[in-house]
């Protein structure tokens, strides 16, 4: 007897997946994209940007759902965050 | 796949069509929520789907003030405090504009408390943004009538010993159609308010609680700009049934944020609308009107409110 | 809304009545006021006129708030005004700087009373005068007009809204409670016999659009909120895009255009009137009310076989200089009796520049000259001391 159906066609539920942008030269290193990112995708780098902050760098990609808060929360327009296409 | 920053750079922010890019990067300082409350801005504006052109800001003088020169809307920097007024005549002689008037807890209530009140009191419909960051924050830190008991600033280096205004409180007291708190944490709340407010006739209040770390952090242990969020995010609740007159912001007690009042009550065009077609009815032409008004004092009935008397002698100051 | 909601005809008219008038001629459409004595009529008539000509009339809680409504209805567009006195002036002064640096059209009427401070409130003076012109922080071209008479009061109000709307600056009506609570008869012509300009509107598309790029005559075109320029403007230095440039160029670029913009259009600007100027030896400079209670005195000094001359300013500011200078190598000397210690009196002493005497007959306010006064010193001028 099948207790599990697998869902029609697919091997795992498809999640929405977003992709970062990080405009580096923006960014004034106040962290709140990194802190409130709820999967925690974002990490301090540790390069440099124009202005001497240490913008962030995105260390698990997949792990981004597009919820857009790092876009909302970003006070200077340095990081947004689109759908990223299907494969 | 690594999201690399160098491949990906042709792509634009999504705000860019609303933002004067050719003034970016802007002046706020790092942790600073002005930049929080202006993206929450864009965003609320671009959900309310009011049209862009007819849309004008008004800011006053201060960090806030600054909000006005970025964004690509038609925007008006005016004096400190008189953004109200400004807004009011702007509305008033083109009613299809949406008016937001941006500013800050100081120019909104020190120097121009008496602008908002009057405006909330006659429900005049613009939506005012008021950013409370506790201090003045532009000219590096000094007492605003919202500063907490006892938190210091330049001019209170022993403390404030004053009580702060309850923003939300004083709008609401004053006859606002709408009042909401949030904080820049609240990203999407905000931006839900701020979309609500944009399409809703009357004066609109919205404070927005943001961190200030370079004057006012510095100033009261308050850490960085993220330490000042985190801090937000321990005392905020959400409360939309609280009376906003009971709801004051001190150093340490709760941030009850929320959608406080939400009527609808006739605007202040309205009523000049509902004024004059009452009083148009009255009287067959304009001549018997004016004969009618300057003749007031001499009628026996009285119900009229005026009782001018037209000797000059008399006249009071 | 009514028929005859203009006003057409011959009246018997108040003076601040007839500048409600005026105003509403030229075409203002939007007034902010806050009730002062002399000025409350204007209010009041605007109040109950503008409704039916589809204006809008609003009191606000201030001053304050009164001249910054106006600019704002400046920028969506409408001819707008504001009436008060001395102390609504006083009180007005910053956003009038701010109306200078946006160089937003509006009219502001100062209905002269006895000053300073509270003063005479149901008296006249004209001890404004120079705060007309440097009130405001700053440097700054500034444009006011004197009238003497009801009638005239309607006539300088609609040309104190050409010359807003033409130079782009709030413009000052420095009337004065004597002319604006005397009732005399008023003539008001039909619209299509008043001259009436109104502002540059700029033709350029939004994205080549410079709100303050000027040509040769230095005034920017214009463009109203809502009409899709999307520009910003500031009180603060800026630069031809309106954005905040607190550097000395800009503001070697801006503020003498905001001073030169009425200075080298004292031409178009200045309106006088003169009687018997060729030959005079006295020229008697008067503006306002002075310039008609001081008539007896000329009289008599003609009868007394000096050769007077009157010269009349209905544009107080900007002064006309070049006017002056000229007279003053001609003349023995000018008279200036004015309602106050000495204030339009300076500046013809600057102009005259030691090339003849200046006699100011000062007059504290709250009354009239003596005749007496201005003709003795019209004969210490004519006979020499």
């Amino acid at each position: 007897m099948r207790f599990w159906e697998k869902p029609f066609g697919k091997e795992k539920p498809k999640t929405i997946c977003g992709e970062i942008h990080i405009i580096n030269d923006r960014c004034k290193g106040c962290s709140f994209c990194i802190e409130y990112c709820p999967r925690n995708v974002l990490e301090v780098s540790k390069d440099f940007n124009k202005k001497g902050y240490h913008p962030p760098i995105v260390v698990k990609p997949d792990m981004c759902t597009f919820c857009g808060l790092c876009e909302m929360i970003c006070p200077d327009f340095a990081i947004f965050v689109i759908e990223k296409e299907d494969e | 796949m690594a999201n690399n920053t160098a491949q990906l750079q042709e792509k634009s922010h999504p705000m860019e069509d609303l933002l004067r890019m050719d003034r970016m990067p802007h002046i706020w300082c790092s942790g600073c929520g002005l930049g929080s409350a202006v993206t929450a801005f864009v965003e609320g504006l671009k959900k309310a789907g009011v049209s862009y052109d007819k849309t004008a800001i008004v800011s006053g003088i201060g960090c806030t003030g600054r909000v006005a020169g970025y964004l690509r809307l038609d925007s008006y920097h005016t004096t400190h405090g008189r953004a109200i007024p400004f807004a009011t005549g702007l509305k008033l002689a083109n009613r299809d504009l949406t008016v937001v008037v941006f500013s800050g807890d100081g120019d909104l209530f020190a120097i121009g408390g008496n602008h908002l009140i009057h405006a909330a009191r006659r429900n005049v419909d613009i939506n005012v943004i008021c950013v409370n960051n506790f201090i003045y924050g532009m000219t590096g830190g000094q007492n605003a009538p919202t500063t907490p008991l006892g938190a210091y600033s330049s001019t209170a280096p022993f403390g404030n010993y004053e009580m702060p205004f309850n923003l939300v409180g004083l709008a609401a007291a004053s006859g606002a159609s709408y009042v909401a708190r949030w904080t820049t944490m609240h990203a999407r709340r905000l931006t839900d308010s701020i979309a609500t407010a944009a399409n809703k006739k009357g004066f609109c209040f919205i404070e927005i609680v943001s961190p200030c770390p370079t004057v006012f952090a510095r100033k009261n242990n308050g850490g960085t700009g993220l330490d000042m969020l985190k801090e937000f995010q321990t005392r905020a609740i959400i409360d939309h049934d609280a009376d906003p007159t009971t709801i004051p912001l001190n150093m340490d007690n709760e941030i009850v944020c929320g959608e406080f009042v939400n009527d609808d009550r006739p605007t202040f065009w309205e009523n000049v609308q509902a004024g004059i077609k009452a009083r148009l009815e009255k009287f067959a032409n304009w001549e018997e009107m004016q004969s009618n008004s300057r003749k007031i004092s001499h009628k026996k009935d009285r119900k009229y409110t005026s009782s001018r008397d037209s000797s000059i002698m008399r006249r009071n100051t | 809304m009514f028929k005859k909601s203009r006003l057409i005809g011959e009246y018997f008219m108040q003076g601040d009545i007839a500048c409600a008038e005026g105003a509403l001629a030229a075409g203002c459409r939007f007034f902010g006021g806050y009730p002062i004595t002399p000025a409350s009529e204007i209010a009041e008539r605007m109040a109950m006129r503008l409704p039916l000509l589809r204006g809008v009339f609003i009191q606000y809680e201030d001053e304050i708030a009164s001249i910054a409504g106006i600019l704002g209805a400046s920028w969506a567009g409408a001819k707008s005004m504001t009436a008060t006195s001395g102390p609504g002036i006083s009180l007005m002064t910053e956003n009038i700087g701010l109306g200078m640096m946006m160089e937003a059209p509006c009219v502001v009427v100062n209905v002269q009373r006895g000053s300073p401070s509270t003063g005479l409130p149901t008296s006249w003076g004209q001890s404004d005068m120079m705060q007309a012109r440097w009130g405001s922080h700053g440097d700054y071209g500034s444009i006011s007009l004197v009238p003497n008479s009801p009638q005239e009061f309607f006539d300088l109000t609609i040309t104190a809204f050409n010359f807003s709307e033409k130079y782009r600056l709030p413009v000052f009506i420095m009337a004065d409670a004597l002319v604006g609570h005397m009732t005399e008869k008023v003539v008001i012509p039909p619209v299509e016999e008043l001259e009436i300009i109104d502002r540059k509107y700029t033709n350029k598309k939004p994205e080549d659009y410079l709100p303050y790029d000027y040509g040769k005559n230095l005034i920017p075109d214009f463009a109203k909120a809502g009409d899709g320029y999307r520009y910003h403007t500031t009180g603060l230095t800026h630069d031809k895009r309106g954005y905040p440039n607190m550097t000395f160029e800009c503001q070697n670029e801006l503020v003498p255009r905001l001073v030169n913009k009425i200075k080298n259009h004292v031409d178009d600007i200045s309106l006088t009137e003169e009687y018997d100027i060729e030959g005079a030896d006295v020229i008697v400079i008067s503006y306002g009310i002075t310039s008609r209670t001081i008539l007896p005195a000329i009289t008599m000094a003609k009868k007394k076989g000096i050769k007077i001359g009157y010269l009349r300013l209905k544009t107080v500011w900007p002064f006309p200089e070049e006017k002056i200078r000229k007279l003053s190598k001609k003349v023995a000397g000018f008279v200036v009796p004015e309602m106050n210690l000495g204030q339009i009196s300076l500046e013809v002493e600057r102009c005259a520049h030691n090339d003849s005497i200046v006699k100011l007959v000062p007059h504290p306010g709250g009354g009239i000259h003596k005749f007496e006064d201005v003709l003795h010193a019209i004969e210490e001028v004519a006979y020499g001391k």
